[in-house]
């Protein structure tokens, strides 16, 4: 009895386990996959615009302008920052990723170690018109030195402090602090009633980092030395995470919700008037997008510690968005004209403006769209103060263990727990041991 | 257990027919052919499990003897050897990697014990509570097993602007409404985050323990609550001499579940939390997920998965052998 029963549901199940196989080895991945033919590419990109749904609308009309140009239909699918380095990564080890990809600039060197893309070597770099075209800050920033470049500057980015220039008045803060201890004490006038001075994105990895490297570099720091080993212990870096997180722990010019954001939540607060200051790359379009137009705010320089940025006193790292081919393209010379077609004059002055960024292509960098008070500031801030962040194969690694250090400390912070140098070195020594 | 032993037939065959059996046939070829069908059938069962579970966890502890980092995610079998070198990193508790997965391991033996404690004590509770015939018994019923029903990202995105700093439902409630706090609470970061993820937890957990101690309590017949009523036993008697013992059986298997489900969720503090927990509530999931995919070093993050597989076969495993010892005795 029991038997009868049993065995038409086995078979049934066995049927559709079979039909279940069948379907697995048949079918391909469709979204994913280089493209094997001549007349399609895969394009990730990254999250550029004020949402993901604003980068299809900005990039849709230019791959029309190249489908139209080329006969090359391209598949874009905008990917999200948190996700981005993660599907590199799955795509790198499955070997079934997009033609093209962006990739943030400081991860260049990890990700020309691992071999997954292709080497812009001098004649690859001619048949898109040759390395020349490109500034030399930004092409320092595509992979490790004295190896072909693993991407091509698509974007490039700085740092800048924006003010809110209703609120200073009222406070009656003439300009722009120069100095830390002067955008301490700006920031305390601000600071009052719910409002703040600074807002920062106390639990954002990149960000944390991004502010990691500038402070070490003003204390004479870097967290790698010559020969790629991590050296995040020693007394410059310690002092500059110390002074950076300070600005939440001991002089309170930052509000300690703070410590949660990691979704641009600063750059609201700012818009909204929640906070008086924000240190951010080309924040404009994002603003934009919240209601501020760019009367209401000034762009200066990030302070520094002796008031005057340069070589020796950096305010920025050199930001910017790469884009790379992948090794597994079925189509190298498709993806090859792409690349040339999206560092192209017309485009690079299409979706620089559209994006607030700073062309790294020198011709397009002369277009008078580019000379905004905030695009005046942020060139000379890339052009004068603004240093890459370490090309070696294990900066990824440092910026999540930098990164999460960081975050741990502001969560300190935003407790009322003390900050110290000794707390702050050992966060650092943490993160170092596990760099391995 | 015993409900899943059947009779077998084999031991009686072998007894019967010696030698040839009446067909003229071999016996093996026949007992093959009579024995058979049911293990072809199970073939493509046998074949499904092999390759979803079998085949991933060998290449899980293939790849944890590998020096698995970026330089070779490419072609991983290019990667070379390490020995147990990920393990001897991961065991060694005086150095930053060993002493972070210790801590990790023993927030999460800590997050088990409380999420699974609270969430039987819950269902329990609220099981025995809703034993007896009430109006709205039943939508009760439904309304308790709402969270166990919700996509788990859905309502754990919702716990997690719940709990957010200034805009959060609980900080408004606690501080803005009933000024219980002084100051806003952070619930995502530092300490609290740890109760956070236990209420988090027991919320979508109770209700399962809910479920199986109600169907656990239809079991036990109406007869020894009334006879222990009339021999004049209080409800804490009837639940202490009566109740628990009679799911004693139901209450061993659920805490075992309960348990490996916790212990192993991932989705709960990755959705609360994302990519880095914090410190207080930095879970074995998410520590391995961090040491692997963010660090890049798949077989340090293998090795991590094999210790915690082999650390849960084997609570599993003395678990089921001393409750079950206890039964046969009792």
């Amino acid at each position: 009895m029991v038997r009868l029963t049993r065995t038409p549901i086995a078979a049934g199940i066995a049927a559709a386990l079979l039909a279940a196989l069948t379907a697995c080895g048949g079918g391909t991945s469709t979204s994913s996959g280089g493209s094997s033919h001549a007349k399609t590419l895969t394009y990730w990109a990254s999250n550029q615009g004020s949402s993901i749904q604003d980068d299809y609308h900005k990039l849709g009309p230019q791959l029309q302008k190249f489908q139209q140009q080329t006969g090359i239909k391209v598949k874009l699918e905008v990917v999200g920052w948190p996700d981005l380095l993660n599907r590199i990564l799955a795509a790198t080890t499955s070997g079934r990723g997009p033609d093209l990809v962006n990739i943030g600039n400081t991860w260049s060197a990890s990700l020309q170690s691992t071999g997954a893309f292709v080497p812009f070597t001098a004649t690859t770099f001619n048949r898109i018109g040759g390395e020349n075209r490109f500034l030399r800050s930004a092409i320092g920033s595509t992979g490790a030195a004295g190896k072909p470049p693993t991407a091509v500057p698509l974007y490039s980015l700085a740092y800048g402090l924006y003010y809110n220039k209703k609120l200073f008045a009222k406070a009656g803060i003439a300009g722009p602090p120069t100095t830390w201890a002067e955008l301490i004490a700006d920031g305390k006038k601000l600071t009052h009633g719910g409002k703040y001075g600074l807002a920062i994105e106390g639990a954002s990895i990149p960000e944390n980092v991004h502010h990691a490297f500038v402070f070490a570099k003003q204390h004479g720091a870097d967290f790698f030395d010559a020969s790629g080993n991590p050296t995040f212990t020693t007394p410059g870096a310690v002092q500059g995470v110390t002074q950076f997180v300070n600005l939440m722990a001991t002089d309170k010019i930052v509000a300690p919700a703070d410590a949660e954001y990691d979704q641009n939540q600063s750059v609201s607060d700012f818009a909204t008037g929640k906070a008086a200051m924000l240190m951010w790359q080309a924040a404009g379009s994002t603003l934009k997008a919240h209601g501020m137009t760019p009367s209401q705010y000034g762009v200066a320089p990030v302070p520094v510690q002796s008031g005057t940025p340069g070589p020796g006193d950096i305010d920025s790292m050199v930001a910017g968005i790469n884009i790379a081919i992948f090794k597994n393209t079925g189509n190298l010379s498709g993806a090859l004209k792409f690349v040339k077609f999206m560092t192209s004059d017309a485009e690079q002055k299409t979706l620089n403006g559209e994006y607030g960024g700073i062309p790294p292509v020198k011709s397009a960098l002369s277009d008078p769209a580019f000379s905004t008070p905030e695009l005046t500031v942020l060139r000379s801030v890339l052009a004068n103060s603004a240093a890459a962040l370490p090309q070696v194969p294990k900066e990824s690694q440092f910026e999540q263990l930098v990164g999460t250090a960081m975050k741990n400390l502001f969560a300190d912070a935003a407790a009322g727990r003390p900050v110290t140098a000794q707390t702050v070195k050992q966060q650092l020594a943490s993160a170092q041991q596990q760099m391995g | 257990m015993t409900a899943t032993a059947h009779p077998h037939t084999p031991p009686a065959e072998r007894t019967s027919g010696r030698g040839r059996a009446p067909g003229g046939r071999p016996r093996v070829v026949q007992r093959i052919r009579r024995v058979g069908l049911p293990y072809l059938l199970l073939l493509p069962a046998l074949i499904f499990e092999l390759l979803v579970h079998l085949i991933p966890m060998l290449v899980g502890i293939v790849i944890s003897l590998k020096q698995l980092t970026q330089f070779y995610i490419r072609d991983w079998q290019q990667a070379p050897w390490a020995g147990f070198g990920n393990y001897r990193v991961a065991v060694n508790f005086n150095a930053a990697i060993g002493a972070a997965l210790l801590h990790s391991f023993l927030i999460t033996c800590a997050f088990a014990a409380a999420a699974v404690g609270l969430s039987w004590l819950l269902g329990t509770a609220a099981a025995i509570l809703a034993q007896d015939r009430f109006r709205g018994r039943g939508l009760l019923r439904a309304v308790f097993l709402t969270p166990y029903a919700l996509p788990v990202y859905a309502s754990v995105i919702t716990w997690a602007f719940m709990f957010q700093y200034d805009n959060g439902l609980v900080n408004h409630v606690l501080h803005n409404q009933l000024g219980i706090t002084s100051r806003p609470t952070f619930w995502l970061l530092g300490n609290n985050s740890f109760i956070a993820l236990v209420i988090v937890s027991v919320w979508r957990n109770w209700p399962f323990a809910f479920l199986i101690v109600m169907a656990g309590l239809q079991m036990i017949p109406r007869e020894l609550y009334e006879a222990s009523a009339i021999d004049g036993a209080g409800i804490w008697q009837q639940i202490r001499l009566i109740t628990m013992p009679s799911l004693r059986a139901i209450n061993q298997v659920l805490a075992l579940v309960l348990f490996l489900w916790t212990f192993n969720d991932f989705t709960t503090p990755y959705v609360l939390f994302g990519n880095v927990a914090p410190q207080a509530a930095d879970v074995i999931s998410i520590h391995i997920y961090q040491a692997s995919f963010l660090t890049w070093n798949f077989g340090e993050g293998s090795a991590m998965s094999v210790l915690l597989l082999a650390f849960l076969l084997l609570v599993t495993a003395a678990y089921l052998l001393v409750t079950s010892r206890r039964r046969s005795y009792a």
